[in-house]
């Protein structure tokens, strides 16, 4: 039941990711784009999932344990220090270059065309390996 | 900016604030992508969850391929450029702990600190890359 509930999980983001125009690069880029041709359209895809995402947070947070775990994974708290900082701004120069940040890359995998087969393949390899460098650390 | 598109981006929006709410009340998951795909394969109790879950974006990808080939757009940069960025995107939201939907979307939904910092940190270096590169090359 956990694993298949997982992967529908997977699912409905995917299906909200390719409904939202998340997975059309050049939309994605337009949404970047604040001194050109300035799409600003898919900010409303951050304010309906934090909408809808936010009050369901107020309610795990009210709960002892999640339906089939024992405890609440809730991120450590984390100082804002240069390692994430930089971590994000170069996540940012990647995402302006491709139009792709990870879920939306991961569903355009379906379309299989070498450019984006070639951007999964790399982020896939240096996100693994960089995590498994800093959890040597 | 169309009407029909911000109506897509809310729908779409909503379902990713959806997803993530079940991956928070079923399995105590933040539903963050770069962190389900770089932790994919880590020994601990959540590989039970990330790896399903990723499996269902690329599922989800592939039918969508097949019934919807329009939800999925083109890439706009040629593949030695998408490779780069590929590098950039993994490295980058390793090191920075998150990309658009676990420090976008959980996080901000959460009220952290940390996760704004990132996400204005993303938003301003991928304006800046575009702003630079252009919408298309």
């Amino acid at each position: 039941m956990k694993p298949v509930v997982a992967l529908l999980t997977g699912v409905l983001f995917g299906v909200g990711l390719l409904i939202s125009g998340m997975a059309t690069p050049a939309k994605v880029i337009g949404f970047l784009d604040v001194g050109g041709a300035w799409d600003p359209s898919l900010a409303f895809v951050m304010a309906a999932a934090i909408g809808v995402h936010a009050p369901l947070v107020w309610l795990a947070r009210r709960r002892s344990a999640p339906l089939f775990d024992a405890t609440f994974d809730w991120p450590a708290v984390r100082r804002i220090d240069l390692r994430l900082l930089s971590g994000a701004a170069i996540f940012g120069v990647g995402w302006g270059i491709s139009g792709y940040c990870p879920g939306p890359a991961l569903v355009s995998v379906g379309a299989a065309t070498t450019p984006v087969l070639v951007f999964v393949g790399a982020m896939f390899a240096t996100v693994v390996a960089t995590h498994a460098i800093l959890a040597r650390r | 900016m169309e009407w029909s598109s911000v109506l897509r981006a809310l729908a779409g929006g909503a379902l990713i604030g959806l997803a993530a709410s079940i991956a928070l009340l079923a399995h105590g998951k933040i539903a963050g992508i770069s962190g389900a795909l770089g932790r994919m394969f880590a020994a601990d109790g959540g590989r039970s969850f990330r790896i399903p879950f990723v499996i269902g974006l690329v599922v989800t990808g592939i039918v969508a391929a097949i019934i919807a080939p329009a939800s999925i757009g083109a890439a706009v940069r040629g593949t030695p450029l998408l490779a780069v960025a590929g590098v950039l995107v993994g490295v980058g939201t390793a090191l920075g702990n998150g990309c658009t939907s676990g420090h976008g979307v959980c996080g901000l939904s959460r009220g952290s600190g940390t996760s704004l910092a990132a996400v204005l940190t993303f938003m301003v270096t991928g304006a800046i890359t575009v702003a630079i590169l252009g919408a298309s090359s």
